[in-house]
């Protein structure tokens, strides 16, 4: 059914994503790939993956972005501008317009836990939830025709055969500086919602009118930095031993 | 927006093949003459074609039937729904006047509705993402309907060239589809993006966000589909061409068949406007598409 559950989901599942810790190592996205291939659905493909034109889908990925301040410069001359590194994937959004838009009932949001799935087996390839989606959170799979998208890894979030630290989506598991967090933002005792309350997290776009469960922890302030990083020659004299040489060179 | 050939011939091809069917079920052209047979046929197989096109560019059309089910939400649904349902009173219409000679007003008002129906949700598919700020306004599916009845007016006219009445009625759907065309576009140009950079990271507090470093090195899905870019001289030079052969000269052409001295030659004359209005018509679709930008940009800066 790809009309929304009418009532809010039961727990709202998602991700916390901390940019001030991601480092941008892309770990999270070779871990989602290598899992979900082999995983829930059909293999993630790609297309001339030794070729000159690499491509295939993917379910997260990273972007880096350069934030200019106001009245700032470009990193490399003035020094002020910060890289932010950003992944994105699926915000498994309460108003899911993905969903909606499906002609099949391919496309779907659990009221159970709120997770948005593609159901392959009635998926037609039309690409009209890839278009609705402002987040760009779904890639058509060439070579099976259906559409990807991340799953939560659901079939690792309830699986009884892994270990219990293991029942967590492959990128927060991977994850090396623990900037991925995975919980019910339903649940406002959860350490997702909790972390969120108390570092500000956002939603991205918020104009969309998607309401997306995953948030985003902003970048911590930045320590000021001195007003001139590498001091200038003949600025400040040198103390204790490299002082006494300094000395004993200027009388030679 | 990646402007798919598929789509493109769909949404011409049945837009003037319902805008024409629509016309029949009014009832505009005399039923018992051939010529009218000949425009159901038209009619009929326009939208075939062009529903035949658009399973195209699916990833699994033997799945297409699928389709039906989510009329509760998906306007793609809705309209592959309208369009199997439209078929039923359209052909029972045309075989009226094959058989019969007559035409039958009941069944001719229902496919009129039905095949506008179709049209008025293929402009809501697309006017109902809001990630796409260009067609998420009221008149895409108005310009979309326009169209629609402009094609299958001139198409109309080209049949019955005789009537001065079908000739003025191309005529102003003409002016009219191509008016409103011409206030999407100014509004195309003038409206605000939804989101931006700032909006589509959430960083805007700290400056602005521009693109360091893209996620992939090569294009992949989004960056062919949602990113697709042509250049803004060639787009300007399209849509000149548009305008002038898919409206200004079948406008004239439409002059020249009502002062047209016999009807045969008004007939030519209008079937070469028509021919004209949907190779324009193709040349729109296409831009339609091209110069939509999507929300997903603003995560490549594009």
């Amino acid at each position: 059914m790809t009309s929304l559950p009418s009532l809010p989901t039961e727990k709202k599942l998602g991700l916390v994503i901390d940019l001030d810790v991601c480092v941008g190592c892309h770990a999270c996205v070779v871990s989602c790939k290598e899992w979900n291939t082999g995983g829930y659905g059909s293999a993630c493909s790609d297309q001339e993956p030794y070729g000159r034109d690499v491509s295939g889908a993917w379910l997260n990925r990273v972007h880096s972005f350069e934030i200019i301040p106001e009245g700032g410069e470009v990193i490399g001359e003035g020094g002020q501008a910060r890289i932010v590194h950003f992944p994105k994937s699926c915000l498994h959004c309460e108003d899911a317009p993905c969903v909606t838009v499906c002609p099949t009932g391919a496309s779907y949001k659990r009221a159970s836990d709120g997770i948005v799935l593609v159901d392959e087996s009635l998926c037609i390839g039309c690409g009209l939830c890839a278009w609705a989606c402002a987040y760009g959170a779904r890639e058509m799979d060439l070579a099976a025709g259906v559409m990807k998208k991340c799953t939560l890894c659901v079939d690792r979030i309830y699986n009884a055969t892994l270990a219990e630290e293991d029942r967590i989506p492959s990128c927060v598991r991977t994850c090396p500086t623990n900037a991925r967090h995975f919980g019910d933002l339903g649940d406002p005792q959860s350490d997702v919602s909790r972390m969120v309350r108390e570092r500000g997290g956002f939603d991205l776009m918020p104009e969309q009118g998607t309401a997306p469960v995953n948030k985003y922890l902003p970048p911590r302030p930045r320590t000021a930095l001195a007003p001139a990083p590498m001091p200038q020659e003949g600025e400040a004299s040198p103390e204790g031993f490299f002082g006494w040489l300094d000395r004993v060179l200027e009388r030679l | 927006m990646h402007p798919a050939s598929s789509i493109i011939v769909f949404s011409t091809l049945s837009g003037a093949g319902y805008g024409l069917a629509a016309l029949l079920g009014v009832g505009l052209l005399d039923a018992a003459a051939p010529a009218t047979k000949a425009a159901h046929l038209t009619a009929l197989l326009l939208i075939a074609a062009g529903l035949v096109s658009s399973t195209l560019h699916l990833g699994n059309p033997r799945r297409a039937w699928r389709a039906v089910s989510q009329w509760r939400s998906s306007w793609l649904s809705r309209e592959g729904v309208l369009a199997v349902l439209a078929f039923v009173p359209l052909v029972g219409v045309a075989l009226f006047a094959w058989l019969e000679g007559r035409h039958p007003p009941v069944l001719g008002l229902l496919g009129a509705a039905l095949a506008l129906g179709v049209v008025y949700c293929t402009g809501m598919i697309y006017a109902s993402l809001r990630a796409v700020d260009a067609w998420a306004t009221p008149l895409t599916p108005l310009c979309y309907l326009l169209f629609a009845l402009s094609s299958g007016a001139l198409l109309a006219a080209a049949f019955r060239p005789s009537s001065t009445g079908l000739l003025a009625l191309a005529l102003l759907a003409l002016g009219a589809a191509w008016a409103a065309k011409l206030v999407w576009r100014r509004r195309m140009f003038g409206v605000t993006p939804l989101s931006s950079p700032e909006s589509a990271t959430g960083l805007g507090e700290l400056g602005r966000v521009r693109l360091f470093e893209p996620p992939h090195m090569t294009d992949n899905y989004l960056t062919r589909e949602m990113g697709f870019r042509i250049a803004r001289k060639h787009a300007a030079k399209l849509w000149r061409l548009a305008l002038l052969g898919g409206g200004i000269v079948p406008a004239a052409l439409l002059l020249l068949a009502l002062i047209a001295p016999r009807p045969v030659l008004a007939g030519v004359v209008a079937a070469l406007a028509a021919g004209l209005h949907l190779l324009g018509l193709l040349v729109e679709r296409w831009l339609f598409f091209a110069e939509a930008r999507h929300a997903v940009s603003n995560y490549y800066g594009r």
